[in-house]
């Protein structure tokens, strides 16, 4: 495809390589326009008895050749490419988290400073970080050693001090990496990488201690000054030797190194690249999830800057007990509208874990399990929220005008009053059998605030439009835009307190003149206004004195919102979203709310 | 579409196993194809790196770090003991000394003249890795360890709890759907290996465990239990490494279940017979299962009959199945039919299910996705 002009690319084949499932995407150019028509899946085959990964690549495309009628591979097992009639393909590209991603380690002399900034690196190049070793984290030398040693990390990013600044503890941090002589996890035949992205002037001692016993990698230094941070060399460099060192062990990759035309993305790492595109682009703010058996992945664009967050042990099957034991009983139980026996509903949760590829039978099942997730997501976005954050260790000037301001250095860039678009994806958000569910955990888990556009990914596509925007970002942004999300409609939640059935809104949705619903919102209460895909309407809306709905305090606003395949939900719970705390006011209020948002079927949900 | 996962769990009467007993890193073998092994036999040994620390030596001895070298009292590569002094400085014309002392006993392995540290390294030590199973080894892997053979009756439990032991088999309840109760572990019971029936109550795995008994086979086990055995709530099912003094093998899953008649009578049938067990389980990709082992004895003979058997034929009309979630958890049956096209189920959702007649002759609608096969 080297030679080829964007223009000229009519067929676009894609693949993501999962822990378990590898899963093939066709994108064709229909009229001037790029969209996606069929998909095809096939299990992964990276571990015995298979042991090379193209043997599942080529089964997802051949699944995905006979939907479409066009025959991808040829007589030799290879991709055919350019495209010509209905053979072949113009471009292939593919990411992979199969065999467990990317697993690193980070290290920084201040674990609020360097190290967060180093952390921040990792993730968002799609790594996992397994663990953030500091020089401040209170843990002794030893300890830190054996811990490189016990993990066993794929990679390791070093980061430390501004430039000009003290050189000893960023050279003690490379002392205690050398010492532990870490092997990679991946076969041992080859040195384990560290880069080194901290203070400029320490390059030649870090040489010196580490560049016999690693793979050492120079890059300029993520956080030159206390005031600014440059992620994106380090970031790049991780992708490289991701290609270079992690990929090319794993069995058969070396092969499909070969056949793509950009290089292989770490899955999470595309789906970053794919948000912040589509972000910038609409000038839009953006919190994207996945929400997966073992891990939960949030995503975030707020002011510009991207964040990523793994939570490492969230997650609806491995990790299901882990996301009870987190939350607690009471937390997950005040999502469920009827009472259950405590020890039947543990033992349930840890059924679930050592047989994690069940599904809900039961619609009560159903219900146990999108409470479980709530929670889940609740966490991960908890932890997001403490990540994502202003660069901490930042001297501020202040003035007396900031005297009384609560803005402040380390304070979260998350803003659920500014937020544009919240996208679902990942099992039980994509897999929920009604699209009115998802549309309710994500609103009972992020709570979003104020005017938010609410959507899903139906397929799991981010994955390879994140890959492919990095060589026709065009194809990328228009099947995003297009098939890539299910919209659900707009949640209108008003920020604010007050006594339940007090008024808090009074709003009137319009269409080109027609009145669509007009009416009043009670404190406590939910509705559900049916408006469909490709529908949009004018909100007016009065939030009474004390509700804020993005302009401020009882200030009117007047927005342009979308319809979905579930409509405009307006949600008078109010922010902070609290729930009844006696037993049966909650359980009625929840039946209340679901049947009004039509969650669930009425009879599910008792008498 | 893409087929439904349905792992078994194996409950068989006779298997050929080879297990693979590797040292952590690479080391010295200790015995040659075709020995003859019990579970206490060392196969292999190596010794691993010490521990390492540092020892702050510039600040010890009030000195810039770039001067470390001219105070040191040991190089790189010296062996120092606990408490030895490794660097002396001298000020004020030799009247004040300061000394850095070892903080363990091992070898110097590095002197940095950046951060005035001295890495040093502890004794290695050694590993062992011992046969587990009775049986006869196979193959030699150079440097690391063996394949030992055996012919055993073998049985993979759903969830365990603690690592490798060996033990009689002994009968501790008499049906598969009766409680292990603390009234029933009695004092020669120590040593050996009991088996349960639908429940092991936590009374009973401590009862057990002050009396000695080296591991359990049940077939249900409450969480809370569960909790409270352990001191915490198990996040992710990766098990194996508890030290509680006990192995304890599930073999139906969490709540009172009782154990398949086809796993409690063999185990009945191989009473007073040793048998191997470990807890380890690890639910993510490469799955490990607890394992109850019984290898047959030098007399025994191998029926190959039974050994054809042992290969799995996948979900059948006939398969033996178990169904793994509510409403039907717990429940063993056969399948009656395996409809192809996807069914919507009472949660909404659509997915692909099989028709399981049970023992007592009702049938039901499952997903395909919530039944496991019996393997044998």
């Amino acid at each position: 495809m080297a030679d080829r002009k964007p223009e000229d690319i009519k067929v676009i084949l894609a693949t993501d390589c999962g822990s378990t499932t590898t899963k093939a995407i066709l994108i064709q150019k229909i009229g001037d326009e790029y969209r996606q028509t069929h998909r095809g899946e096939s299990p992964t085959t990276v571990e015995a008895p298979f042991e090379d990964v193209t043997m599942g690549v080529l089964n997802s495309v051949t699944e995905v050749g006979e939907l479409a009628g066009r025959k991808l591979i040829d007589e030799n097992g290879k991709i055919i490419q350019p495209a010509d009639g209905d053979r072949g393909t113009d471009l292939y590209i593919s990411t992979s988290s199969a065999g467990g991603g990317l697993q690193m380690m980070v290290t920084g002399v201040v674990r609020k400073i360097t190290a967060e900034s180093a952390e921040r690196a990792a993730l968002g190049a799609g790594a996992i970080v397994m663990d953030v070793l500091a020089h401040n984290d209170k843990r002794l030398p030893h300890q830190q050693i054996e811990r490189i040693r016990q993990l066993r990390p794929d990679m390791i990013l070093l980061s430390g001090g501004a430039d000009g600044g003290t050189i000893k503890h960023v050279v003690d941090l490379a002392e205690i990496v050398g010492a532990a002589d870490p092997k990679p996890r991946l076969g041992s035949s080859y040195k384990l990488p560290v880069i080194y992205a901290g203070n400029q002037d320490a390059i030649a001692e870090i040489e010196k201690t580490l560049a016999e016993k690693t793979d050492l990698s120079i890059t300029p230094n993520i956080r030159p000054s206390m005031e600014t941070e440059n992620l994106l060399p380090a970031r790049e460099k991780i992708h490289d030797l991701f290609m270079e060192h992690v990929m090319a062990q794993a069995p058969g990759y070396r092969k499909l190194m070969d056949w793509t035309d950009a290089p292989i993305m770490p899955t999470p790492g595309a789906v970053g690249n794919i948000l912040k595109r589509v972000a910038d682009e609409m000038g839009i703010e953006v919190v994207g999830v996945d929400i997966g058996g073992a891990t939960t992945d949030i995503f975030s664009v707020f002011t510009g800057i991207f964040n990523r967050t793994v939570s490492a042990n969230l997650g609806m099957s491995y990790s299901i007990s882990n996301v009870f034991a987190e939350a607690g009983l009471p937390n997950v139980m005040r999502w469920v509208p009827f009472n259950m026996d405590e020890q039947d509903l543990r033992n349930r949760v840890k059924n679930k874990m050592i047989r994690p590829t069940t599904i809900p039978q039961s619609m009560q099942e159903l219900i146990f399990e999108q409470a479980i997730a709530k929670e889940a997501l609740r966490l991960a976005f908890e932890q997001h929220k403490g990540f994502a954050t202003k660069l901490k260790g930042v001297q501020q000037q202040r003035t007396i005008g900031d005297t009384f301001s609560q803005s402040d250095a380390g304070a979260t860039l998350v803003n659920m009053l500014t937020l544009n678009l919240l996208v679902g994806s990942g099992g039980v958000a994509s897999h929920a059998p009604l699209h009115n569910q998802t549309a309710m955990m994500l609103i009972d888990a992020f709570r979003p605030e104020g005017v938010t556009m609410l959507a899903k990914d139906s397929i799991f596509m981010m994955p390879h439009l994140g890959v492919l925007a990095e060589v026709n970002p065009k194809a990328a942004t228009e099947v995003f835009k297009k098939d890539c999300l299910i919209y659900l409609g707009t949640c209108i939640a008003p920020v604010g307190k007050a006594k339940q059935g007090k008024q808090i809104m009074s709003y009137k949705l319009e269409n080109e003149g027609k009145v669509i619903d007009e009416g009043t919102l009670s404190f406590g209460e939910v509705k559900l206004i049916p408006l469909g895909l490709e529908q949009s309407a004018v909100l007016k809306a009065n939030p009474a004195r004390g509700f804020n709905l993005g302009e401020g305090s009882g200030d009117a606003i007047e927005r342009q919102v979308k319809g979905g395949t579930v409509g405009i939900m307006l949600d008078g719970r109010g922010r902070p979203l609290e729930l009844p705390e006696d037993p049966d006011t909650r359980i009625a209020k929840l039946r209340e709310w679901m049947t009004a948002w039509e969650v669930y079927p009425t009879q599910a949900l008792g008498e | 579409m893409a087929h439904a996962y349905t792992p078994g769990l194996k409950v068989t009467e006779q298997i050929e196993l080879h297990k693979r007993r590797i040292l952590p890193l690479k080391g010295e073998v200790l015995v040659k194809v075709g020995d003859k092994v019990t579970p206490d036999k060392v196969v292999a040994r190596t010794e691993l790196p010490g521990d390492v620390d540092l020892v702050n030596v510039a600040q010890h001895c009030n000195v810039e770090p770039s001067e470390i070298l001219e105070i040191m009292l040991k190089k790189a590569g010296d062996s120092v003991e606990e408490g030895e002094v490794i660097a002396r400085s001298k000020s004020f014309f030799g009247l004040f000394k300061s000394e850095a002392n070892a903080s363990m006993k091992g070898s110097v392995e590095n002197i940095s003249e950046i951060t005035g540290q001295v890495l040093l390294r502890g004794m290695p030590k050694p590993v062992e890795v011992q046969a587990y199973i009775v049986g006869e080894v196979e193959e030699i892997i150079p440097d690391e360890g063996c394949v030992i053979r055996t012919y055993a009756s073998f049985i993979q439990g759903i969830f365990g709890i603690g690592g490798e032991t060996h033990g009689e088999l002994t009968m501790a309840c008499e049906s598969p759907g009766q409680k292990l109760t603390p009234e029933l572990i009695k004092p020669e019971h120590a040593g050996k290996i009991l088996i349960g029936g639908e429940l092991v109550t936590a009374d009973a795995l401590h009862k057990a465990i002050d009396t000695g008994v080296t591991g359990i086979v049940t077939g249900g086990f409450h969480d809370k239990d569960l909790v409270s055995f352990l001191g915490y709530d198990l996040g992710v099912a990766i098990t194996g490494h508890e030290d509680l003094g006990i192995t304890l093998i599930v073999t139906e899953g969490f709540g009172e279940i009782a154990m398949a008649a086809r796993t409690f009578d063999l185990l009945k049938s191989k009473t007073g017979r040793l048998a191997s067990i470990n807890g380890a389980t690890q639910i993510r990709a490469g799955v490990i299962r607890p394992e109850v082992v019984i290898p047959f004895s030098e007399t025994e003979q191998v029926d190959e009959t039974l050994m054809a058997r042992t290969a799995t034929m996948g979900l059948q009309t006939g398969s033996p199945i178990r169904v793994i979630r509510q409403p039907y958890f717990g429940h063993l049956g056969s399948v009656k039919d395996l409809p192809s096209e996807p069914t919507v189920l009472d949660s909404g959702s659509k997915a692909r299910v099989l028709v399981v007649q049970f023992d007592d002759g009702s049938d039901a609608v499952v997903p395909r996705a919530n039944v496991e096969l019996i393997e044998g």
